[in-house]
C-alpha cells in the first residue's frame, strides 16, 4: 500500500483529484467554525469574550504538535525505507507546522496579557512550545545548509527525530510540573471540562485547520515533485 | 538482517535511549522547571531564607483586604497550608477569591511580599448561566465566585 502510493506519478494524479474536496471541506468548516466562534457561542463566566481566542489558539497548538509528529514519521520512513516521497512530505510539512506554532504562541500571548496579567512567562509549557518553534526553524535552516540536497535531508531528518522527545514533554508539561498554563481541557482522562456549546466551534475550527494542512501539504508536495522533475530533465538535457 | 531492518532497529534504539536521557535530565532539574512553590513547600522548609521565588495557590475566601490603600493583602492556600501575601500594585482582572494565583517576591518577617501577581486560570470553561446553575444546586467544585 505504501509502495503503491509512493509512486510520484500515481501520487500526483490522486492528489489532484483529492485537493478540491479538501479545500471545500476546509472552507465549510472554517466558515461554520468562525460563525460559531464569533457569534453563536456563549461568553465564559470568567473570561468573558476573551474565551474566543481559544478557538484559534487551541487548534493551532494541536496542529503544531500534529505537524511535528507527521514530520517525524515522514523523516523516519524516508530514513529507514528510503521513500523519496516521504522525504518530500517532511520538507513540505515544516513551514506549515512552524506557522501553526507561531500562531499558537502569538494568540496565547494575546490571551495571557488580559487573563494572567503577562504576555509571557518561562513556565514549562510555554518554554517547550518555543523550543518546538525553534526546532521547526532549525530543521528548515539545516536542510538548506548543504550543497548536496541528499545530505541536508539526512542531517535534518536526524534533527527532527531527536527533537521528537519534545512532543510528549509539551503534551504532559502541564501534568508533570506546576505551570502557569492551565492543564488540558479536552484530551484528558475524565472527559472535556469545556461546556458543549464551546466545544462546537472548537472542533469545527480544529477540523478546518486539519483539512487546511492536508490540502496545503498535498499542493506543496506536488509542487516539490514538479520542481525535482524539471531539475532532472534539465540535467539530462545539459548532459545529453 | 536486511539493511532497512538494521536502520529501523537503529532508529528505535536511538529514540528509546534519547527518551531515557531526556527523562533523567528533566527529573534532575525538576526543582528548576516547576513554575511556583506551594504554601506546603514553604511550611516544609524547602525555600531558603531571603530567596526570591514564586508562590502559587488559591486566594483564600474572605482573605482579601483592600483597606491599606494601594497595598492589598490576602492569603494564599493549598488547603493544607496558608501564607499571607502583601502586594502593592494593580491586580490582574482574573484575580478573585477562590481563584488560582501566582505571586513573585520574597518572605519578609513571615509575610510574602510580592512585586508581581499573576492570575492562574483553571481548565474549566462554561457560560455564566451554567456556572450560576451549578452554584445554585450546590455542586460547585471549580474556583472563583
Amino acid at each position: 500500500m505504501l509502495h503503491y502510493f509512493a509512486n510520484p506519478t500515481r501520487f500526483q494524479r490522486l492528489s489532484r483529484r483529492v485537493e478540491p474536496w479538501l479545500l471545500t471541506a476546509m472552507l465549510v468548516c472554517f466558515g461554520a467554525g468562525l460563525y460559531f466562534a464569533l457569534f453563536s457561542s456563549p461568553v465564559d463566566y470568567q473570561q468573558g469574550h476573551t474565551v474566543r481566542i481559544m478557538y484559534i489558539h487551541v487548534p493551532a497548538a494541536w496542529m503544531a504538535l500534529f505537524c511535528y509528529t507527521a514530520m517525524a514519521v515522514a523523516a523516519a520512513v524516508a530514513m529507514i525505507w528510503k521513500h523519496a516521497l516521504a522525504d518530500v512530505a517532511a520538507k513540505a510539512t515544516a513551514p506549515i507546522g512552524a506557522a501553526f506554532t507561531f500562531l499558537a504562541l502569538v494568540t496565547g500571548s494575546l490571551w495571557g496579557k488580559p487573563m494572567w496579567g503577562t504576555w509571557w512567562v518561562w513556565d514549562a509549557r510555554l518554554t517547550s512550545v518555543l523550543v518546538l518553534f525553534f526546532l521547526y526553524l532549525g530543521y528548515m535552516a539545516l536542510r538548506d545548509a548543504f550543497d548536496e540536497p541528499g545530505r541536508g535531508a539526512r542531517a535534518s531528518a536526524i534533527l527532527v527525530l531527536v527533537g521528537f522527545v519534545n512532543v510528549p514533554i509539551i503534551k504532559f508539561s502541564v501534568d508533570w510540573w506546576n505551570t502557569l498554563h492551565q492543564p488540558s481541557s479536552v484530551l484528558r482522562m475524565d472527559g472535556p471540562t469545556i461546556h458543549a456549546d464551546m466545544l462546537t466551534p472548537l472542533f469545527l475550527m480544529a477540523a478546518a485547520f486539519q483539512f487546511y494542512y492536508f490540502w496545503l501539504v498535498l499542493v506543496r508536495i506536488r509542487r516539490e515533485l514538479m520542481v525535482n522533475r524539471t531539475r532532472a530533465l534539465r540535467h539530462r538535457q545539459a548532459s545529453g | 538482517m536486511k539493511r532497512k531492518h538494521k536502520r529501523l532497529s537503529f532508529v528505535l534504539v536511538a529514540l528509546v535511549l534519547l527518551g531515557g536521557a531526556a527523562a533523567l535530565v528533566l527529573n534532575a532539574f525538576e526543582e528548576n522547571i516547576v513554575f511556583f512553590q506551594s504554601p506546603s513547600d514553604i511550611a516544609a522548609g524547602k525555600i531558603g531564607d531571603d530567596r526570591r521565588f514564586r508562590l502559587g495557590g488559591l486566594v483564600e475566601d474572605g482573605s482579601v483586604d483592600r483597606t491599606g490603600g494601594e497595598t492589598v493583602t490576602f492569603r494564599v492556600t493549598d488547603t493544607a497550608n496558608t501564607v499571607s501575601v502583601s502586594y502593592t500594585g494593580i491586580l490582574p482582572d482574573l484575580f478573585r477569591e477562590g481563584q488560582g494565583v501566582v505571586a513573585e517576591g520574597r518572605i519578609v518577617n513571615g509575610v510574602f511580599v510580592a512585586d508581581e501577581v499573576l492570575a492562574k486560570h483553571d481548565e474549566n470553561y462554561m457560560p455564566p448561566e451554567v456556572a450560576d446553575a451549578i452554584k445554585k444546586s450546590g455542586q460547585w467544585q471549580g474556583s472563583g465566585n
